[in-house]
C-alpha cells in the first residue's frame, strides 16, 4: 500500500486516456525489466550487422582505400586461401592452446590463492603489496627478459599470460570471497563446523559465482595479451599470422585474424556466461 | 535435552582505534532448564552482542558462561541459532539446509532427520525447494528446523521474525510456542519488539543502554498455552506498559530524539 503510489497515478492517467495508455506503457523502459529471449538475440544480432554493414559500406564504396580497410569479400578470400593452405586452422589451434593453457594454469593458483587471501587477513597481508607491484609493472615489460630466460617456447608464452592474468586474477578472487555475507560464516560455525571446513564449505561455495564471473573476465585478459606475446617471438598462433600479415601489407589477413580472435572471444564469454546461469540459477534477478 | 545457561559477570568491551566502548556491564542471568527467557532493550543496548557471546560467536571480555556446568568457550552444536537476516545457504535445498549440521549421520539417517524436522514447521512439502524460492517466512521457518534438527540443549535466537511482515511475525510467534511447549527447549530470545518478548517468554531481561546492563527481570504470569488473544487483556497491556517505560525514555536520550521531541 504505502509503495503503490507511483503505480497508482499510473493507474489513474490510463483511465484517463482510454484505450492508448497500454501500448505506451509498454513501449517505456523500465530498469531491469527482463526482456524475452527472443528479443535480446534479436538485438544482438542486429547490433553485430549494423557494425558489418559500417564496413561494408566504407570499403565497397571506397570511401576508405582498400589497402587500408579491405572489403568483406577480400577478407572472405583470405579466409579461403588460408584455409587452402592449411594455416589457418593450425594458427588457431595453437592460439587456443596457449590461452587456455595459461588460463588454467593461471587460476589454479589464483583460486586457492585468492581464497587463503580473502579468508585470513594474515595472507592478504604478506601478499597483497607484491602482487600490487607486480600488477602494475606491465606484462609486456617481461618479454623481453623471458625470451632471454625460455627462449620463443611454449614455456615463455605462458609464463607472460601468467604474468598478465595471475595477478588481476588473484586479487578478484579475493574480494569475491571477502563478499560472502559475514552470517553465512556465522551460522556455519553454529552448526559446528571447523574454520577448515567453513572455508572450503561455505565460504568458497558462497563464493563461487563470484569466482566464475572472475574466470569470465580473465580469459579477456588472456585474449589481449595472448596476441601481444603472439606478434614478438613466435612461429605459429593469430598474432603471428597478423604480424606476418603486416610485412607485406596484406591487410585483408589482418582484419580476418582481428575478427576470429573476436568470434574466439565471443565464443569462450557466451561459455562462461552458459555455465554461469546453468550452475547458479539462484542469482539471477528475477530469483531475488 | 533442555540444558541450564548461567551468565555471571559476563563484560564486554570493544577496542578500536577510536577508544574503547564498552557494550555489555556486568551481566548476571540464569536461564533454568526449559525456560524461556526474551532479551529486550533499546538499539544499541547489546543484546545482541550477549547472544553472541552466547553462541560463541564473540569472546567475552570477563565474565563467566556455563552451560550444565560446563564452560562456553567456543560456538558449539550444543546451541542452536537463528538470526534476522535470512541465513540459509541459497545454493541448497531447504532439505539440503537442514541436513547442513548433521554431517556426522550416515547419509540416509541425516535425510530422515532433516525431513522430521522441516515437518515440524510445515515445510515438508517445501523440501526440495531453494531459498530464493521460499518467502522470507518459509525461509526462517526453514532456518528454525536447521536449528532444531540438531538437537540442540537451548535455542538462541536473534530477532527472528525482525524482517517478516505482521501477519507473518504473529504466525511464526505461535508456531514457535508450539514447538517450545512440545520439546521444552531453553531459549534466549533476543528482540526490540515488547509484545513479542511478553507473548513468548516466562521471564523478560530488560537491558539499559551505554553500556548494557540488566536493568530489570520481570516474570510474565501470562497462563499456557498462550494464543494470540491474550495480547489483548489488562494483565499483558499492564506489562508492556511497564516495560516501555523501561526503554522508551532511554531510547530517546541515546539516539538524539530528546532533544527535537520535547
Amino acid at each position: 500500500m504505502s509503495l503503490g503510489t507511483r503505480q497508482g497515478t499510473g493507474a489513474l492517467t490510463s483511465v484517463a486516456s482510454a484505450p492508448k495508455a497500454p501500448l505506451l506503457a509498454r513501449r517505456r523502459l523500465r530498469l531491469y525489466e527482463p526482456i524475452q529471449r527472443r528479443t535480446y538475440w534479436l538485438l544482438a544480432v542486429i547490433s553485430l550487422c549494423l557494425v558489418f554493414a559500417l564496413w561494408a559500406g566504407l570499403s565497397y564504396a571506397g570511401a576508405v582505400q582498400n589497402l587500408f580497410l579491405p572489403t568483406p569479400t577480400q577478407v572472405w578470400q583470405a579466409a579461403v586461401t588460408e584455409s587452402n593452405t592449411g594455416i589457418l586452422w593450425p594458427d588457431i589451434g595453437a592460439s587456443v592452446l596457449r590461452i587456455v593453457l595459461g588460463f588454467i594454469i593461471s587460476s589454479a593458483v589464483a583460486i586457492p590463492v585468492g581464497l587463503l587471501m580473502g579468508s585470513y587477513k594474515v595472507f592478504e597481508a604478506s601478499l597483497e603489496p607484491p602482487i600490487d607491484f607486480m600488477r602494475y609493472t606491465p606484462a609486456v615489460a617481461f618479454i623481453p627478459l623471458t625470451l632471454i630466460w625460455f627462449g620463443t617456447s611454449t614455456t615463455q608464452k605462458l609464463v607472460i599470460l601468467f604474468i598478465a592474468i595471475f595477478f588481476q586474477e588473484v586479487l578478484l578472487v579475493m574480494d569475491n570471497v571477502k563478499n560472502v555475507p559475514v552470517q553465512f560464516v556465522d551460522m556455519a560455525y553454529t552448526l559446528g563446523l571447523s574454520p577448515a571446513k567453513v572455508v572450503r564449505r561455505v565460504i568458497f561455495r558462497s563464493a563461487l559465482p563470484g569466482i566464475v564471473d572472475t574466470l569470465r573476465i580473465s580469459m579477456g585478459w588472456g585474449w589481449t595479451y595472448l596476441v601481444v606475446v603472439e606478434l614478438v617471438g613466435a612461429t605459429n598462433g593469430l598474432g603471428f599470422q597478423i604480424q606476418q600479415a603486416e610485412r607485406y601489407l596484406n591487410t585483408p589477413e589482418i582484419i580476418l585474424g582481428i575478427i576470429i580472435i573476436g568470434m574466439l572471444g565471443l565464443i569462450f564469454d557466451f561459455s562462461f556466461k552458459a555455465i554461469y546461469a546453468r550452475a547458479f540459477p539462484y542469482m539471477s534477478r528475477s530469483a531475488r | 535435552m533442555a540444558a541450564t545457561l548461567v551468565l555471571k559477570g559476563v563484560e564486554k568491551t570493544f577496542r578500536s582505534r577510536k577508544g574503547t566502548v564498552q557494550a555489555l556491564h556486568d551481566i548476571n542471568l540464569t536461564l533454568e532448564d526449559g525456560e524461556f527467557v526474551s532479551v529486550v532493550g533499546a538499539s544499541g543496548c547489546g543484546k545482541s552482542t550477549l547472544l553472541r557471546i552466547v553462541a560463541g560467536l564473540e569472546p567475552a571480555t570477563a565474565g563467566e558462561l556455563t552451560l550444565d556446568g560446563a564452560p562456553l568457550l567456543a560456538a558449539g552444536k550444543d546451541r542452536g541459532m537463528v538470526f534476522q537476516q535470512y541465513t540459509l545457504y541459497p545454493w541448497l535445498s531447504a532439505q539440503e539446509n537442514v541436513e547442513f549440521g548433521l554431517r556426522h549421520l550416515p547419509k540416509k539417517q541425516r535425510a530422515d532427520e532433516a525431513r522430521r524436522f522441516l515437518d515440524v514447521v510445515g515445510l515438508l512439502d517445501f523440501a526440495g525447494n531453494y531459498p530464493f524460492q521460499l518467502s522470507g517466512g518459509m525461509q526462517q521457518r526453514v532456518a528454525i528446523a536447521r536449528a532444531l534438527a540438531l538437537q540442540p540443549s537451548i535455542l538462541l535466537m536473534d530477532e527472528p521474525f525482525g524482517a517478516l511482515d505482521a501477519q507473518t511475525r504473529s504466525l511464526m510467534q505461535e508456531l514457535l510456542l508450539s514447538i517450545w511447549e512440545r520439546d521444552r527447549l531453553s531459549v534466549l530470545f533476543v528482540t526490540h519488539d515488547i509484545d513479542e518478548a511478553i507473548f513468548l517468554a516466562d521471564r523478560i531481561c530488560v537491558l539499559s543502554t551505554k553500556p548494557g546492563r540488566v536493568r530489570e527481570v520481570i516474570d510474565v504470569h501470562l497462563p499456557r498455552p498462550r494464543d494470540f488473544s491474550q495480547q489483548m487483556e489488562s494483565e499483558f497491556l499492564v506489562l508492556k506498559q511497564h516495560v516501555r517505560g523501561l526503554i522508551h525514555d532511554e531510547a530517546a536520550r541515546n539516539t538524539g530524539f530528546a532533544r527535537i521531541l520535547r
